[in-house]
């Protein structure tokens, strides 16, 4: 299989942050607007080489989406930073009506997403983020998978013109992939060809699918394994034509069982090519407190639980 | 014709096209259109700058209007077109399938002369406070306003804007609120128990301003002040006392009228209180 070498364990919410900074850099109408996070969001470049185009919100994410949104309509590109669950859950009407059906030109940018936020608990540990932002006409929405991808998307995204969702997290994960990548909105990435299985995974798993698939080579089985960092729009050809060619579908999400990655591929493939799909995703439950690790293990979303599943979807071709 | 005649005409003109779009549509609101027809006509006809040969959604160069209380589209929408931002004849299809009147204001439909899509209370005075640092930052002179209802006023997000506002020192921020007393389900000191604007308003760090919104002397006074606080680092919120439904005596000072459309016979009745000056779409 492909040989991916982690550089060393990094946060992909620093990853945003220094896209930022690039997108800041690059483009004199990018805002960045905050609720009381910059530490936590990693926008102290941003806010120091920038203070004319940052915006102090306080702690009122409502207010904040309302503010994006008039900013974004007069001709700015804001991307409004907050905790995953505090800028979908708590302002979903908000993001609704003033983004999404106001068409503004908002990035909603999400950190501490999904279980591995670890210690602080459910309060914070959104997985049901992407079917929220899913479920929004017209929402982008991006799940990156390391601090190089987050990088990129996040300058990505300052080019595209329309509401997005990015998503990312708070711990230090593996670094692997390219430092000088240029983010494609809506391209599914291969990351390893194979032939007996495909894994498609988002975010976080990525790593973990590709850990996976050393499991498995390591059985005499050839896993395809995707990196869906775009979840919307999804690139349903590639979906579709791995699918085809292997048979057997894992799903692999930091997100609970409803409206993710995994009920969306599923419904693709249920369309053009059904194909025996098994889900990895955090279920129908809350978070808890634990280390990221203890966490991921636990919900089942770790490289062993993804290789099993793999097997199980083989065995039903 | 003295510039209030000439905006009481516009009024009383305003107010036939919200009854007759209300009573065609068989929906819609008339009591808040009427309550704040003349503050909002004074706005469009007096006070903001703006050219509807020129209108783009950024509003760059141009002063910008939010309709917080989205629900206001009757009064909202013949005052447009009454400006000449759409054919007044469109006037006709309010809230008809494959309109451009929808029933809330949207950009989706390319309406001109909408900045943002309102609707869900509470949230207009957010969008007005982005738009007012934006034109700071590009350091533009213009002028962005806002109108909100009393009732409105229960939405806490209204509060989180009002902080936001004076702490960013939005001078370049007017607000209005349509100071009518009423609400779907009765009075608003009954149902929801706003209080003192006044007072709530000063304390979180607004100039406030009161008067008559139904004496166009004392709106124009009260925009004119509101205009000359530009400079002092604090936004200004006009509080409008008004009556719901103002213009017919059958319709006013009740929340009855809020979301209720009148009969043909109702609407005759209403009509023939309501001098026709500038011509019926």
């Amino acid at each position: 299989m492909k040989q991916y070498t982690n550089s060393g364990n990094k946060d992909t919410r620093s990853g945003f942050g220094a896209g930022l900074f690039e997108a800041g850099k690059e483009n004199g109408n990018v805002v960045a607007m905050t609720a009381d996070l910059i530490g936590s969001l990693k926008m102290e470049a941003f806010v120091e080489a920038f203070p004319e185009r940052f915006v102090q919100c306080g702690i009122a994410e409502a207010n904040m989406v309302g503010a994006a949104a008039g900013l974004a309509i007069s001709g700015k590109i804001p991307f409004i930073g907050s905790f995953a669950e505090f800028v979908t859950g708590r302002v979903y009407d908000q993001i609704r009506q003033e983004v999404a059906y106001g068409n503004a030109n908002v990035k909603i940018c999400a950190s501490h997403a999904g279980i591995t936020l670890g210690e602080d608990g459910a309060t914070h540990q959104t997985m049901e983020d992407i079917a929220l932002m899913r479920a929004l006409p017209g929402m982008v929405v991006i799940n990156p998978c390391d601090y190089n991808q987050t990088k990129a998307a996040t300058m990505a995204i300052a080019g595209y013109e329309g509401p997005v969702y990015l998503r990312f997290g708070r711990p230090g994960v593996p670094n692997f992939t390219s430092p000088d990548q240029k983010f494609e909105i809506g391209k599914a990435i291969m990351m390893n060809e194979g032939n007996d299985v495909t894994i498609f995974a988002t975010g976080h798993l990525v790593w973990e699918a590709l850990q996976a698939c050393q499991m498995l080579e390591e059985e005499g089985i050839s896993a395809e394994i995707i990196d869906i960092a775009t979840i919307k729009p999804l690139d349903e050809e590639a979906v579709v034509a791995s699918a085809r060619k292997t048979g057997a579908v894992v799903c692999a999400e930091e997100h609970n069982m409803y409206g993710g990655l995994g009920e969306l591929i599923a419904g693709v493939l249920a369309l053009s090519c059904p194909t025996p799909v098994e889900y990895i995703n955090g279920g129908d439950r809350f978070g808890q407190s634990g280390t990221p690790a203890e966490l991921m293990k636990a919900y089942g979303l770790d490289a062993a639980h993804i290789a099993e599943a793999a097997k199980k979807a083989i065995s039903r071709k | 014709m003295t510039r209030i005649e000439e905006l009481r005409q516009v009024a009383s003109q305003v107010r036939r096209d919200i009854v007759r779009m209300v009573t065609e549509a068989k929906s819609g609101h008339p009591g808040g259109s009427m309550s704040s027809a003349d503050f909002l006509t004074a706005l469009y006809f007096d006070v903001m700058k703006h050219d509807p040969a020129t209108w783009t959604r950024d509003g760059k160069g141009s002063d910008v209007f939010i309709l917080s209380a989205g629900h206001l589209t009757p009064v909202y929408y013949s005052l447009l077109a009454r400006c000449g931002y759409f054919p007044v004849k469109e006037l006709g299809t309010f809230r008809r399938f494959g309109s451009r009147l929808q029933g809330h204001p949207s950009v989706e439909h390319g309406l001109p002369g909408i900045f943002q899509t309102s609707g869900s209370l509470g949230q207009g005075l957010s969008a007005a406070c982005g738009f007012a640092i934006s034109k700071k930052m590009d350091k533009e002179e213009n002028t962005v306003y806002v109108m909100m209802g009393d009732g409105e006023c229960e939405e806490g997000q209204i509060w989180e804007a009002a902080m936001f506002a004076a702490h960013q020192g939005l001078d370049n921020l007017i607000a209005m609120v349509d100071w009518n007393g009423q609400q779907i389900d009765g009075k608003v000191d009954e149902v929801g128990g706003v209080g003192d604007l006044e007072a709530k308003w000063k304390a979180f760090g607004w100039t406030v301003i009161s008067c008559d919104g139904h004496d166009f002397q004392q709106i124009l006074d009260a925009f004119a002040n509101a205009k000359g606080e530009k400079g002092n680092g604090k936004p200004v919120v006009i509080l409008m006392k008004s009556d719901m439904g103002h213009g017919v005596d059958f319709m006013a000072g009740t929340h009855k009228w809020h979301g209720k459309a009148p009969s043909q016979e109702q609407c005759d009745e209403a009509l023939a209180q309501l001098e026709e000056t500038l011509g019926d779409y």
